[in-house]
C-alpha cells in the first residue's frame, strides 16, 4: 500500500484500528540514518502491497504518538498488528533484516 | 558476464568511496558494496570541522552525500546492500564476494569497512538501546529536552555527543574512567567551558537500571571505590569503536580485530587491500581514512595493471 503520513490526529483510525498491519516509520528531518531508511521504507511499501500499510510519523510534530510508544531514538520502525505493537526495529538497517521483522508479524 | 568486476571495495565511509573515487578515474571497473547504512560513522555526526577543505565546517552526512556524488560521476557502482560473504581463499584472485543475494567478482578487493560502536557492556544496557541509551546524539538529542543525561567517553566523539546535547538537554554529565581526556585541545576546551556538562573523572557505569527505559545509573569511582547512582533520563556511549572485521574469513587480524597491514596497505592474501579505520587503529580521522582510501587503490590499480 502506498506510503501514508500518520499523525496524533489520524494515529487511532489509521494504525489502531487498521485491519491490515502496518509499519510506521518514526522519523525527523533532523535525522540523517532516517534518510538511509526513507527510501527502503518506500520499496517495502510497494513490495507488500494490500498485505501491510506503510506510513511515516513525523516525530517533532506528533509528540503524542512518540511519547506514547517511548520513541527515544530514530529511526525507529514499529510493527502493529490489531491495535498492538508487536515488534520494533531501532536504527538504520538492510532491507533484509525489515524484512525479516515484517515476515514474522505478518505469519504470526 | 556484468558481473565480474576489476575491483570491489567494501565500504563506503570516507575511506571506500575515496577509494572509489581513484579506481574508476584511473579507469578501473568498479563496484562498491556500501552496506544498507551507507556513509559510515560521518552518517552519525553533525558539524565536522577537521576536514580541509571546509573552512565552516561541513555537516557529516552531506559530505558523505559529496563524496558519493563524486564516486558515482565517475562511473562507480554502488550497492546499499550489506556485504555477506566472500571468499578470499585463492592468492592471487578473483575473489567471489556476496552481497545481499547476489555473487560478484573481482581481480582485486579493497577492505574498508571501519568500526562500529562499542558498547560498555553492563547490565541493563542492550535492552534499553533505543530507550534511553544511544550511541548517536545528533540523531536522538532531540527526545531529551529539558532532561538529565549522561555521556560516556574521554575523546573526540565523546565531547561532539556532549555539546550537541547542551542544545537539548537540561544537564549532562560526562563519565570518563581515567583522570583525564585524550580529546583535542579545543573540543576539550569547548565541553570544559560550557555551564551545561559536569565532568566526573575516574568514575565507571556500572549498572543501567530502570524499568522500561533508562531512569538510574549506577557509577563507581575507580580512586575511592565509592559506588552511587544518579537519576537521568538518558545515556549516550561513546567509548570507542570496534572494527568490523569479523566477517573477513582468511584475512588476518590483530587480536583487538584489526586487519593486519602488510607493507602497502597489502593484506595476507595478495590482491585484497585494506584501507581506514578496519586496520587504522592510531588516528581514526576521516581526513587519514580518506588518506588511506587513496593509498589503497593506487596500489591496487599498480598490482592489477603489473605497474609494481
Amino acid at each position: 500500500m502506498a506510503d501514508l503520513t500518520f499523525t496524533d490526529q489520524n494515529f487511532e483510525g489509521e494504525v489502531l484500528k487498521s485491519e491490515s498491519p502496518v509499519l510506521v516509520d518514526f522519523w525527523a528531518a533532523w535525522c540523517a540514518p532516517c534518510r538511509i531508511v526513507d527510501p527502503i521504507v518506500h520499496e517495502l511499501a510497494g513490495e507488500y502491497g494490500e498485505k501491510l500499510k506503510v506510513g511515516k510519523l513525523n516525530v517533532d510534530e506528533n509528540p503524542n504518538v512518540s511519547q506514547a510508544y517511548s520513541v527515544m531514538s530514530i529511526p525507529t520502525i514499529m510493527l502493529f498488528k490489531k491495535g498492538q505493537p508487536v515488534k520494533s526495529v531501532i536504527g538504520a538497517q538492510s532491507k533484509e533484516n525489515f524484512k525479516k521483522a515484517i515476515d514474522e508479524v505478518l505469519a504470526s | 558476464m556484468d558481473k565480474i568486476y576489476d575491483i570491489i571495495i567494501i565500504g563506503s565511509g570516507p575511506a571506500g568511496l575515496t577509494a572509489a573515487i581513484y579506481t574508476t578515474r584511473a579507469n578501473l571497473k568498479s563496484l562498491i558494496i556500501a552496506g544498507a547504512k551507507w556513509g559510515g560513522q560521518l552518517q552519525l555526526t553533525t558539524i565536522v570541522e577537521n576536514y580541509p577543505g571546509f573552512p565552516d565546517g561541513i555537516q557529516g552526512p552531506h559530505l558523505m552525500t559529496a563524496m558519493r556524488k563524486q564516486a558515482e560521476r565517475f562511473g562507480a557502482q554502488i550497492l546499499d546492500t550489506d556485504f555477506v560473504s566472500g571468499d578470499f581463499s585463492k592468492s592471487g584472485g578473483p575473489f567471489k564476494v556476496r552481497a545481499g543475494d547476489k555473487e560478484y567478482e573481482g581481480k582485486a578487493v579493497i577492505i574498508a569497512t571501519g568500526a562500529d560502536t562499542k558498547w560498555l557492556g553492563v547490565p541493563g544496557e542492550a535492552e534499553k538501546i533505543g530507550h534511553g541509551v544511544s550511541s548517536c546524539a545528533p540523531c536522538d538529542a532531540p527526545f531529551f529536552r529539558g532532561k538529565n543525561v549522561v555521556v560516556v567517553g574521554g575523546g573526540d566523539s565523546a565531547m561532539e555527543e556532549a555539546l550537541v546535547l547542551t542544545d537539548f538537554a537540561q544537564n549532562i554529565t560526562l563519565v570518563h574512567r581515567k583522570d583525564s581526556f585524550r580529546a583535542s585541545e579545543i573540543m576539550q576546551k569547548r565541553v570544559k567551558e560550557n555551564p551545561k556538562i559536569k565532568i566526573l573523572f575516574n568514575t565507571q557505569v556500572k549498572e543501567i537500571l530502570g524499568d522500561q527505559k533508562v531512569e538510574k545509573v549506577r557509577l563507581l569511582n575507580n580512586q575511592t571505590n565509592e559506588e552511587s547512582e544518579m537519576p537521568i533520563d538518558g545515556l549516550f556511549v561513546a567509548i570507542g569503536h570496534i572494527p568490523n572485521s569479523k566477517v573477513f574469513e582468511g584475512i588476518e587480524r590483530d587480536e583487538r580485530g584489526f586487519i593486519k597491514v602488510q607493507d602497502h596497505y597489502r593484506t595476507n592474501v595478495e590482491g585484497i587491500f585494506v584501507a581506514g579505520d578496519i586496520h587504522d587503529a592510531e588516528y581514526k580521522q576521516a581526513v587519514t581514512a580518506a588518506g588511506f582510501g587513496c593509498a589503497a587503490a593506487l596500489e591496487a590499480q599498480w598490482w592489477l595493471t603489473g605497474m609494481k
